[in-house]
């Protein structure tokens, strides 16, 4: 079947199997920070945005992306970067594996939720596994960041 | 402790940034896609022989390069153990096997253009088992009817006391002084038998190899693992072909936590691009992650403590049986840890211990590393026996511990006799108690609102490299305008390794962080490392880092000497800059990298190596507060308290993460991550929507603080931490969940459903 999507900005029409999964079509499309880490939705690795919401890929077809936008952390560098370097400086992005997915939807928490509490936080994000980190790390990094930005008068 | 100038530090790991923004830094990242898929057929039947098997149809599916079923493969049995030669563990393994062993062995391996094609093909090969009856049951396995390995060219290349006609992988007691005299001199014994479960690693990225042939028409794999040089052996074994046609490199791991430490997916494509000359890659997904790989022995612990009425422990007796599966990696070793790491914690008072283990065969998923490696299982078993001595002769169990806990400078009869060099466990217990308010904190308390809130203690140890035996190196360069390379082949697995070991060549090299650049780890070029385990590289890897640095420090004050014209005595090595003592004159480090490179003889580049002879163990204590809720038997994490000896710590943020890290698997293994069987020896477990490992709302507060000792063989004063850390929550939130219920759990997971049963049996 004949789609059209738009990937981080960029207009893309191509014939699909009906039964592809939008993250087999994203990392085909060279959108390699998207991540298989199960493939029953338990993970959160997959994370990307649809119309700018976080939905998990593995389990979306691209079908259902007909005419849409889609976003990876491809096309989030600078934000990632930003919001990255603060999980960089506590150690906590150990092995990588689950940070594009993690930090996608932190993104996504930062941009609905520009304050929100430890808690919220632990909520928002509770989806988004980690083996490594034991997520203490991760949510100093995303305090430090929310911090960071409210002394600097910027809007996340 | 010194004055350090880049060790010590919260240095940013070198690959963070790229981490973070998701670049393409993973094994199926680095790779082609066009090459072929590689599946793996895997057995329903927890044992049964092949009795006919037919791939003719699956090979017409348009796209099929090729299956592989038992009848290619080569007959020299292999282990898959990522382990130094001649490995403890059996040689018990063929890449496809007639005899098929549990549920997930591999029956054909299928080679395809497409997923589709080759999914299509796995439908279509029909296979004719002869079903036999399984061992399941760990308990009945030894000197069974049935054998895992009747197969006459089962080896054991080390005297581990293994023999497959009795399904033993290995079997040993030790015994130190009399122990049944002085069991029967002490006033109270405490008895018990504990029993942990086979654990999933479950780092995030599953097990994937590509394969390739280079241009010298050797086999190229690269791959998620944490063993380049083992991986090496152990394909040259598998194929039969000689190790120099082959070359093991690793890009970013997606986290090992041991499981990467046995070929899990290796020998597939391997055998696929050896045969048909053809790139292929194999993808575990979860699922096969999850029933075809090499998680944690099962054991079953026995302890018996014996103590006097004022709490001092002089006898213990601990014996262990372990369940290493279908097949024997790390069967013979991670055993020995669950005595030796949990009996030395009580060397303080102790006059004997015995401790013996069987390790059995079954047709159960084959065992393997993960962190802890057999201590975890240990001391679980015997922090919760010393509780349950606590409570039966009313004791503080701090205080309790404190009296008996091993010090430092003594000498470990269940450690190899070794001398404990540098240990802070007291000082550990000290800070803990300060930090948690132990003293001021009852056992447990009525909320009055249907929860009773409690605290738990456990203290462990582990080990810095096997002694001996753990082989690591380092090489280092100076290039142009005065940067260096660091060449190692131990395995950054997201653990920081690569960035803790620059650091130190930097404070070797009174240099910054950033003039170091480290390249791993690649089998062709990298210095010999025996790779990335059993708590080996910052201690082992470490010292060879040192070494080389301070070699390489030698040489540059020899061409500096030549430079200058005057003699290398008279030299002091400033970082940038070497000096003549009395400040006359001086030379650059980027002119001593200039004349390396133009009529120079002397090479301005060194590797070392080293190895120990001790293992100086890590300590830790931890200190948990739980809420238990009454009426549902869930366990709410409050407050986790983490005081850890791991010597001089080299990257503070890193060494905390891998703590907190550590505690978080944990906690997943004291109460929610279970391995269960259905009655023919199917693993109910396979995937992450039942095998539950902790997510941010299930781990609590964490905090961690370090006390350190300073361990004179360590580079730095530096010991290990990457294992340790995993081995105190079980048993002390074990610990906390009887102080709220009054009844002791011996059995991990506690879930809430045997939470709630305990209760109502009162």
């Amino acid at each position: 079947m004949q789609i059209k999507l738009w990937i981080n900005g960029k207009m893309v029409t191509e014939d699909v199997a009906a039964d592809t999964l939008l993250i087999d079509f994203l990392r085909a499309h060279g959108c390699l920070s998207v991540k298989r880490g199960c493939e029953t939705s338990n993970c959160g690795l997959c994370t990307v945005f649809v119309e700018d919401k976080p939905v998990l890929s593995c389990s979306m077809l691209v079908a259902r992306v007909n005419g849409k936008k889609v976003t990876t952390l491809e096309g989030l560098q600078e934000e990632a970067e930003d919001f990255g370097a603060f999980i960089a400086d506590q150690g906590a992005e150990q092995c990588g594996f689950c940070n594009p997915g993690f930090i996608m939807n932190a993104i996504a928490m930062f941009r609905e939720n520009p304050d929100p509490s430890d808690e919220e936080i632990k909520q928002y994000l509770a989806g988004n596994l980690c083996r490594c980190s034991g997520y203490e790390g991760q949510l100093r990094g995303i305090k430090a960041y929310l911090s960071f930005k409210k002394e600097n008068g910027g809007v996340c | 402790m010194a004055d350090f100038k880049v060790v010590n530090k919260p240095i940013r790991k070198k690959d963070a940034m790229a981490l973070v923004t998701g670049k393409p830094v993973y094994t199926d990242d680095v790779t082609p896609t066009d090459c072929l898929v590689v599946k793996v057929l895997h057995s329903p039947y927890a044992h049964a022989m092949i009795k006919e098997i037919d791939v003719e149809l699956a090979k017409k599916v348009p796209g099929i390069e090729a299956i592989f079923t038992y009848k290619d493969v080569p007959g020299k049995r292999f282990t898959m153990a990522g382990q130094t030669y001649p490995e403890p563990s059996p040689y018990d393994r063929l890449i496809l096997d007639q005899r098929l062993r549990y549920v997930g062995d591999g029956v054909a391996i299928v080679a395809g253009e497409t997923e589709k094609a080759v999914d299509k093909a796995l439908k279509l090969i029909k296979v004719n088992y002869e079903v036999l009856e399984p061992v399941l049951d760990f308990r009945t396995a030894k000197d069974n009817k049935v054998l895992v390995h009747p197969e006459e060219n089962w080896e054991a290349l080390c005297p581990v006391g293994a023999d497959n006609k009795r399904n033993l992988c290995a079997t040993d007691t030790s015994e130190y002084g009399d122990v049944d005299r002085v069991m029967a001199e002490c006033d109270v014994i405490v008895e018990n038998t504990y029993h942990t479960k086979a654990n999933q690693q479950a780092m995030m990225e599953t097990f994937r190899t590509y394969t390739t042939l280079d241009p010298y028409g050797r086999l190229h794999v690269i791959g998620s693992t944490q063993i380049i040089f083992h991986v090496r052996r152990i394909l040259a074994n598998a194929l039969d072909i000689p190790k120099s046609k082959i070359r093991v490199t690793k890009p970013r791991i997606g986290g090992g936590f041991g499981a990467k430490q046995t070929c899990v997916t290796e020998i597939f494509p391997a055998f696929v691009t050896w045969k048909t000359g053809k790139a292929a890659k194999l993808i575990y997904t979860r699922e096969e992650s999850q029933i075809a790989s090499t998680p944690r022995h099962e054991m079953e612990i026995k302890v018996r403590v014996g103590a006097m009425k004022d709490g001092t422990i002089r006898a213990m007796d601990v014996y262990t049986l372990s369940n290493t599966g279908a097949y024997g990696e790390h069967g013979p070793t991670t055993v020995g840890l669950s005595g030796q790491k949990s009996i030395s914690l009580y060397n303080n008072n102790l006059e004997a211990y015995r401790f013996g283990y069987d390790v059995v065969y079954t047709n159960v998923q084959s065992a393997g590393a993960y962190r802890g490696y057999g201590a975890t299982q240990g001391i679980f078993a015997m922090e919760s026996a010393i509780n349950e001595l606590a409570s039966k002769l009313s004791m503080d169990p701090v205080k309790i511990r404190e009296k008996n806990m091993v010090k430092e400078g003594q000498i470990m009869p269940s450690y190899h006799d070794e001398p404990n060099s540098s240990c802070a466990l007291d000082r550990c217990m000290t800070r803990a108690k300060e930090m948690f308010d132990w003293d001021n904190k009852p056992l447990a308390v009525d909320l009055g609102n249907g929860k009773i809130r409690s605290i738990g203690v456990a203290m462990a140890m582990q080990s810095s490299g096997i002694s001996g035996v753990d082989v690591g190196s380092a090489t280092i360069k100076l290039n142009d305008e005065g940067f260096y390379a660091l060449s190692i082949a131990a395995a950054d697995m997201g653990t920081g390794c690569d960035t803790i070991l620059a650091q130190m060549a930097a404070e070797c090299l009174e240099c910054d962080i950033d003039d170091i650049i480290v390249y791993g780890a690649d089998s062709d070029s990298s210095p010999y490392d025996s790779g990335s385990y059993a708590s080996s590289t910052t201690y082992v890897t470490g010292k060879a880092v040192e070494r080389a640095c301070l070699q390489l420090k030698e040489k540059m004050c020899k061409i500096g000497a030549e430079m200058l014209s005057c003699s290398v005595e008279d030299l002091v090595f400033q970082g940038k800059k070497i000096s003549k003592a009395d400040g006359s004159e001086e030379i650059t480090l980027m002119d001593i990298a200039t004349k390396s490179m133009c009529g120079n003889t002397e090479a301005t580049q060194v590797t070392a190596s080293h190895s120990s002879t001790v293992s100086p163990p890590p300590f830790m204590v931890g200190m948990v507060e739980i809420e238990v809720d009454k009426e549902t038997g869930a366990v709410e994490l409050l407050d986790y308290v983490a005081v850890v000896d791991c010597g001089t710590v080299i990257n503070t943020n890193l060494a905390r993460v891998q703590t907190e890290g550590g505690l978080a698997q944990g906690i997943g293994m004291a109460l929610y991550e279970d391995v269960t069987y259905n009655s023919v020896g199917k693993i109910y477990e396979n995937s992450f929507m039942q095998y539950k490992i902790p997510t941010r709302l299930d781990v609590g507060k964490m905090r961690v603080e370090f006390e350190s000792s300073y361990e004179r063989t360590g580079p730095f004063g530096a010991k290990s931490i990457g294992e340790i850390v995993i081995n105190t929550p079980s048993p002390a939130i074990a610990h906390a969940i009887y102080n709220a219920t009054g009844v002791w759990h011996r059995e991990l997971p506690i879930t809430p459903e045997k939470v709630v049963m305990g209760i109502l049996k009162g």
